[in-house]
């Protein structure tokens, strides 16, 4: 049985201190007014430090640790080169305001891997600027205003899919649209519903496909034609696109703007949550609402700034660079042929385990799914077992829980997504320890987890009696 | 396949209309790892970093020594190679780490409560600013006229579908924001101030801030540099409802991406603050335990309705904060605040000794305005050409001080750095270069 380290690793304020000389603050030119006393921080020696964050490293599950299929986060394995190349001080080391000539080599990195994410999406132009996924979300969705608003056209609704990420509507309410959501049939955008809803009105349609529950939505070119009738554009949300990569792509399906996750298409490393990115694409029609700047090609590589219809800025400076480059080294390193072969692997995996657990655990709508697919844990309800129990107990399995409750259309849901980084046998013993949970006792499975290194967390507390930093523990 | 009963792969694809399927990408096929890895280091050999040539830029990133030991803990590939925290029992390690980087920006910054990181300092003005609506109602937003203006394009974009407007309040003589222009408008929802501010200048007007707060009804929110609060009295003193800044700590200027925005507030605010929350409760044995907390606020929970879309951040670069802090202690991290300043002011002496004018007084942290006397622009460019990067124009952005630039100075421009730089500055001023 699988178990990760435990330790009882104090809080740094509760670690012993290690003195370091006192700053004579007599010394310090500022005015004495505002000059601050007190600093509560700890003072430790390097050991104490490294010693800390290394423990609790060790309780911490990582991609590296073991399989991660938790669904639409796209847990793939990050291949090591990516971390070296974006190392260096010619990474780390280069300011933002440095001259052109003095950071062509990153210029140039930008430049082609837009040019590659175009080709990859069958965009026009791209825009590396926005720093996640759900950034990316607003970055396109302020596009879209700007679009409208360029036609003289005041439109004020987003539709999106019942079964869509719950930043879609997030970030479409941040652009300032009212969100209207429309309910699936079968697992897929019904169309007589899209149709009643769609109106002069109408700004966009937020979707992706494969959805959220890994199903294809085979009337894409349909949705389109019949999106771009009322005059809305069609909005793509990249979180699934390890799904058709090198099979289809989005441009091709009417998309007129799409944004991307680097951190799961592109294997840079989720980083706990971030660093990410969200890069942008349109269509060439939209291309001057794209935020500056945009890099450009001449005798070499340029910042342009001079674009009078740009929504502007989306953040600080051009994105986070060395997440971009890790995904640039990706793709070099994977090729048009690696890539789709991962697509192919990705779909292959999850169909393969789908298979494999249809039967303690029932799969709604019929049809087939691509890269990742959802599950109900329904049928272990009557032995008072729900999704959230499967999923701790999983970890006693040493795996890593998939997501659970979403989409939210799929009663106790468990959403799947193995990646194209597992090997058969990893696939097996996943599907070996979700089916054994099914078979267990309810008393075990509604406690686990027993082989962590803390059981099962109490977080209706964390919420009723805050306790968000060291001062807050009662003495 | 054979499970699955299929012959071919393509079965699996089958759903795709055979109209948009593609026979392949139009880019290069896949290469070793020596090949990418030689490709990509020829290509970064082109950038010329801070090591190659001493840039002495400004405009709220320079660069500060990352100690090796941050490198390697965040390098912990447990670390790395995680996700969003969802499973507190399999994340504890990930959870304690930001719950104690939570813990520092509130000792910091005097607030009661963190968010563990938005994307950069920019988004976090924006959500500040859309915070301050949602808790007051109320839809003016005041700004310096001087903050960057890639800030002031950012926030605009996260308020202007928010119905809020944004009024910019002039700076004067002393390069500080005018407090009296902002006079006693009512419809306030925040008013934005720096410390130190776009020109590098110290903010000691506590008192007179706090006394606009009053007058106005609206929230403080407060733009930081978290080293100046190791010296510098913290944003609570000052009346700020919210603190946000640049979480440069641990973590390189990779050329403007990949640090992390502060966001920080008061108690009465929290359920109104933006992005994930780490709180502390305890585990099935009363044994102690983190999760992420009030999620109820949150788009994966509450979806159109959510406070904010974020739920992606920068928790990476949130433990190499915390790891930064943790090694630079309370004493290390004074002492640093404290070589910024003296190197700074050194270098505008040094300047000032060569006929700069230093418009704004010698009140800084570790940026000053210094004006040149000869044409800024050529000096850089002579600068450039002796392998040497000059500061940043200011005039582009800020037509008044058309001829200044703004230096950026830290504990990586050691003395003999900033001699050299004067040296060679001091001889195109003299027109030997020129």
């Amino acid at each position: 049985m699988y178990k990760m380290a435990s330790y009882d690793e104090p809080l740094l304020n509760e670690m012993e201190e290690v003195k370091k000389g006192d700053t004579d603050d007599t010394d310090i030119p500022i005015p004495k007014s505002i000059m601050r006393r007190e600093l509560n921080l700890p003072s430790l020696d390097e050991r104490s430090v490294v010693k800390h964050f290394t423990h609790l490293s060790q309780m911490n599950y990582g991609i590296d640790t073991g399989t991660y299929p938790l669904g639409s986060c796209t847990m793939k394995y990050n291949p090591k080169i990516l971390e070296e190349v974006a190392r260096g001080d010619k990474v780390g080391y280069i300011h933002p305001y440095q001259h052109e000539s003095t950071v062509q080599g990153a210029l140039e990195i930008m430049y082609n891997l837009e040019k590659m994410l175009c080709e990859i999406t069958g965009m026009d132009a791209f825009s590396l600027q926005p720093i996640a996924g759900a950034h990316g979300e607003f970055t396109g969705m302020s596009i879209v205003r700007a679009y409208h608003e360029n036609n003289g056209e005041k439109r004020n609704e987003v539709i999106l899919p019942d079964s869509a990420h719950g930043t879609n509507p997030a970030s479409a309410r941040m652009a300032g649209f009212d969100v209207v959501e429309i309910p699936s049939r079968e697992g897929r955008v019904d169309m007589d519903a899209l149709h009643s809803v769609l109106s002069k009105n109408t700004a966009a349609f937020m979707l992706t496909n494969p959805n959220t529950l890994g199903i294809f939505e085979k009337d894409i070119l349909e949705i389109s034609r019949e999106v771009k009738k009322v005059g809305a554009l069609l909005y793509y949300d990249g979180a699934n696109l390890n799904a058709i990569m090198g099979k289809a792509r989005p441009g091709d399906m009417g998309f007129d703007i799409v944004h991307l996750n680097p951190h799961k298409t592109f294997a840079t490393p989720h980083g706990g949550g971030g660093p990410g990115a969200g890069p942008v694409g349109v269509k060439a029609n939209l291309e001057k609402f794209l935020p500056v700047p945009r890099t450009i090609k001449d005798e070499g590589y340029h910042l342009d700034y001079d674009r009078a219809n740009s929504v502007g800025k989306m953040s600080h400076f051009y994105g986070n660079f060395p997440v971009l480059l890790k995904a640039y080294t990706y793709i070099l390193l994977k090729g048009c042929d690696g890539l789709k072969e991962a697509t192919e692997r990705a779909v292959l995996n999850a169909n393969y385990l789908m298979k494999k657990l249809n039967g303690n655990y029932e799969v709604p709508f019929g049809g087939g799914r691509m890269h990742e697919f959802v599950i109900s844990a329904k049928r272990l309800r009557k032995k008072g077992i729900r999704a959230l129990d499967v999923a701790k107990r999983l970890i006693d399995y040493g795996v890593h829980p998939p997501t659970i409750y979403f989409p939210m259309i799929v009663e106790e849901a468990m959403m799947i997504e193995p990646t194209e980084s597992e090997s058969k046998e990893t696939l097996d013993r996943y599907a070996d320890a979700l089916n054994a949970i099914a078979e267990e006792d309810a008393e075990v499975v509604t406690n686990a987890p027993l082989n962590a290194p803390i059981k099962r967390v109490d977080e209706s507390k964390a919420a009723r009696s805050l306790i968000l930093k060291w001062s807050d523990f009662s003495p | 396949m054979e499970e699955l009963d299929i012959d071919s792969i393509d079965k699996l694809f089958g759903d795709i209309p055979e109209k948009i399927r593609i026979k392949g990408l139009g880019i290069p096929p896949g290469k070793s790892e020596i090949d990418v890895e030689r490709e990509i280091s020829d290509t970064l050999k082109k950038n010329r970093s801070f090591n190659d040539m001493p840039s002495f830029l400004g405009g709220g990133i320079q660069p500060h020594y990352v100690p090796p030991a941050v490198r390697h803990i965040v390098s912990r590939s447990e670390f790395y190679t995680s996700y969003t925290p969802y499973q507190p029992e399999f994340s504890q390690g990930m959870l304690q780490s930001v719950f104690e980087y939570q813990s520092v920006i509130c000792e910091l910054t005097g607030m009661d409560a963190a968010n563990i990181s938005m994307y950069d300092f920019a988004t976090s003005l924006g959500e500040a600013a859309r915070m301050a609506k949602r808790i007051n109602k109320k839809d003016t937003f005041l700004i310096p006229e001087n903050i960057s203006w890639e800030k002031k394009s950012v926030l605009k974009n996260y308020v202007r579908n928010a119905g809020m407007r944004i009024k910019e309040i002039p700076y004067g003589e002393n390069g500080k924001v005018n407090l009296f222009a902002i006079g006693d408008a009512g419809d306030v929802a925040g008013i934005y101030l720096e410390n130190p501010n776009f020109f590098g200048i110290i903010e000691d007007r506590i008192d007179e801030i706090r006394e606009i707060k009053e007058k106005t009804d609206g929230l403080i929110v407060m733009g930081v540099d978290p080293l100046l609060l190791a010296i510098v009295k913290p944003p609570s003193e000052y009346g700020a409802d919210i603190v946000i800044g640049d979480g440069w700590m641990g973590n390189p200027m990779n050329f403007g991406g990949s640090r992390l925005g502060i966001f920080s507030c008061r108690k009465e605010y929290i359920r109104q603050m933006p992005g994930r929350i780490i709180g502390a409760t305890t585990d099935r044995d009363g044994k102690r335990a983190f999760c992420m907390t009030m999620q109820t606020r949150e788009q994966h929970i509450r979806r159109k309705k959510a406070t904010s879309n974020i739920c992606s951040n920068e928790a990476l670069c949130a433990i190499a904060f915390v790891a930064y802090i943790s090694l630079l202690g309370r004493n290390g991290l004074r002492s640093l605040a404290a070589t910024n300043v003296k190197n700074a002011r050194y270098a505008a002496e040094e300047l000032s000794s060569i006929g700069f004018e230093i418009p704004f007084g010698m009140t800084f942290f570790n940026e000053f305005v210094a004006i040149p006397p000869v044409n800024a622009g050529e000096l850089n460019n002579s600068l450039l050409s002796k392998n040497m990067h000059g500061a940043l124009l200011l005039g582009n952005h800020f037509p008044e001080l058309k001829n200044a630039l703004l230096y950026g100075i830290t504990e990586m421009h050691s003395r003999e750095t900033i001699n050299k730089m004067v040296e060679v500055t001091g001889k195109i001023v003299e027109g030997k270069y020129v």
